[in-house]
């Protein structure tokens, strides 16, 4: 008996200390790799933070874009262009998120037309947004015959669709159904059961999906090149191509002017710090509810 | 009920009470209920119709180019804006060729990543650690792109091309995948961007994967004595490789799909005149985002939709699969346990 754990022990020490040591490479390998994934984050907020901030004045605010090489000028007519355009299209698009979104929670939860649209959904949803441009300067454009702000919105109303379906669609499926049947038990017509109990009951979750649309859409980019373009100057016409932060940046950054530069570093920190508001103010209000 | 009433003497007072109150109500309700299911259903179906309209627009846009070069199209690498004389290859070479060396860096990073979440964190730091890596995934791309252009793009140049120019510069095939510009410009610091891009996505797939896993699995092979290695790559994996290849598609489709972030970086040149890593090269988005905008009506800006229909239709199938995938992890989570 005494024998046999030592034999044991003997035989089976190589193979025991290599599955040690491959255990121990491979968590070692894994703790890097979440070390790498660490520092690229911390490395680009801090240079987006500390590059921004320098770029940062109240002339940002209060001026115009200016031309190459000018001393002043800032980046009015393009925050506000964004503010009018990702605020509109979000008006746009979440009512039919909200009301596709009630649909695949509530009606079609089986049917052809729930599962189709799901899955159509879920791919619009990581769909690459510049053929949303292209598909809305097809649609629009091309018969305006003329960039637009109104183009720029419907394109971002585009995105804004799916993130808001597939939010509004997740919340109400966590509203229990003994909800439900305690209103239905009353009498209640369905629609109003959906409007003042399942609704109402996820009312935190839905603002979050809408939060984390207006953070999608704010840094949006592509779809805007060819839709609402960009413009020098101040514009509240939504028939005009109208300035907006992402295309500035992309304009400014690319230039080899250093002031148009310095102001792109200025702008990607109003996105940047924009949008983690926005997701963490989503995060924070979800998890009250929650 | 119904047929013991019209015995009873109180059957007419008890239909006059009834009758006038109840259907009103009912009706209301009723038309309520249809209008609304006609507005939700409505909503559904803009949704499929966005899908058919984008298809159907870029068909119709491309048109022109589509009959005028065909499927060869997709294999010619001429683009001359002059001539008219287009083929999409350079940009569908560097779409392909950015996205795999984003997959390639993001997703044993991104396996690492969830890895580390799902099985080695102390759980104080699970929340927070898991909450930055989806914020970097909320980061717009336009970030990542112009960090790329100003800040990275010079650091890969002298600290990575410069030596790897000097010393392999005279070897006959890696001189050739180094050469190029100093600049830090191309193909190369495209992948790397997006590979920073995609890793959140990935990962937080991956995590969201491992965690369906049940517990009772993962407790049984630790019973026999396996090392959290051989649980993760054993018993986790091969319950989850569905989701884990979904999660990978879906970083896929991101990158091929993303426009800025390579568009910065990639320097915007027709060419493949050589397969060097650090030359400047284009992808279908980046060509799109450069040129679309100012092209002349007609063939040029025809063969860019088309571009834009090539890069669709890939997304939506990688997409497509990827969500398929994911679908039948979670059918099997019920099943399985």
């Amino acid at each position: 008996m005494s024998a046999l754990p030592a034999v044991d022990a003997d035989y089976r020490l190589p193979l025991h200390r290599r599955r040690k040591v491959i255990n121990a490479v491979a968590l070692m390998l894994s703790l890097l790799a979440m070390a790498f994934g660490v520092f690229w984050l911390i490395w680009i907020l801090w240079d987006t933070l500390f590059l921004g901030v320098q770029g940062l004045s109240v002339a940002i605010f209060t001026q115009d874009t200016p031309p190459p090489n000018a001393d002043t000028g800032g980046l009015r007519n393009a925050i506000v262009g964004s503010l009018v355009m990702v605020l509109l299209a979000t008006a746009v698009g979440t009512p039919i998120g909200i009301l596709a979104g009630v649909y695949l929670a509530e009606y079609g939860q089986r049917g052809w037309l729930g599962n189709v649209t799901r899955f159509i959904n879920d791919t619009l949803l990581s769909a690459p947004s510049i053929v949303i441009g292209l598909f809305v300067y097809t649609i629009v454009v091309a018969q305006m015959r003329h960039f637009s702000a109104m183009a720029g919105i419907i394109a971002l109303a585009l995105i804004v669709i799916p993130v808001v379906i597939r939010t509004t669609e997740n919340m109400l499926a966590l509203i229990p159904n003994s909800l439900r049947e305690a209103a239905f038990a009353l009498g209640t017509p369905k629609w109003i059961v959906i409007r003042s109990v399942t609704l109402k009951a996820a009312r935190a979750g839905v603002v979050t999906g809408v939060l984390l649309a207006l953070a999608r859409i704010s840094g949006e980019t592509a779809p805007l090149l060819f839709t609402a373009l960009s413009n020098q100057f101040f514009t509240m016409n939504l028939q005009q191509p109208m300035a907006n932060l992402p295309v500035t940046i992309f304009k400014f950054a690319m230039s080899p002017f250093s002031n148009w530069q310095q102001m792109a570093w200025a702008g990607v920190f109003i996105i940047t710090v924009g949008v983690l508001v926005l997701n963490i103010l989503a995060r924070v209000l979800f998890r009250q509810r929650h | 009920m119904d047929a013991t009433l019209p015995n009873s003497p109180y059957a007419e007072d008890a239909r006059a009470v009834q009758m006038p109150e109840k259907p009103p109500a009912r009706r209301s309700g009723k038309l309520g209920d249809l209008v609304f299911l006609g507005l939700t259903r409505g909503a559904a179906i803009l949704t499929l119709l966005l899908l058919v309209g984008i298809l159907i627009s870029l068909l119709l846009g491309a048109w022109p180019a589509i009959r005028e070069f065909g499927l060869p199209f997709l294999w010619t690498a001429e683009w001359d804006p002059v001539q008219e004389k287009f083929g999409g290859l350079v940009m569908i070479y560097g779409t392909l060729m950015t996205s795999l060396i984003a997959l390639i860096i993001a997703v044993p990073v991104s396996f690492g990543i969830a890895l580390f979440l799902t099985e080695l964190s102390p759980r104080w730091l699970k929340r927070p650690l898991g909450t930055a890596i989806e914020l970097l995934a909320a980061i717009p791309s336009i970030v990542y792109g112009m960090w790329g252009l100003l800040v990275f793009a010079p650091i890969l140049s002298t600290y990575v091309q410069q030596p790897l120019q000097r010393a392999f510069g005279d070897v006959p095939v890696l001189g050739a995948l180094v050469s190029g510009a100093p600049v830090g410009i191309g193909i190369l610091s495209a992948g790397i961007i997006l590979a920073i891009m995609i890793i959140p996505f990935i990962a937080a797939v991956m995590r969201d994967v491992f965690e369906v896993t049940p517990a009772m699995l993962k407790e049984s092979a630790y019973g026999v004595g396996a090392t959290t290695w051989e649980v993760v790559w054993r018993v986790v994996l091969p319950y989850t490789k569905a989701g884990v290849i979904g999660g990978v598609m879906l970083g896929l489709g991101r990158a091929l799909g993303e426009t800025m972030a390579v568009t910065f970086v990639i320097g915007n040149f027709n060419q493949l005149n050589s397969l060097s890593l650090f030359e400047a090269a284009n992808s279908i988005t980046s060509a799109l985002a450069n040129e679309f905008a100012e092209a002349a009506p007609g063939l040029h800006s025809a063969s860019l939709i088309y571009l834009g229909l090539v890069l669709f239709l890939i997304t939506f199938v990688v997409l497509a699969f990827s969500k398929l995938l994911l679908m039948q992890l979670a059918k099997g989570e019920g099943s399985r346990t």
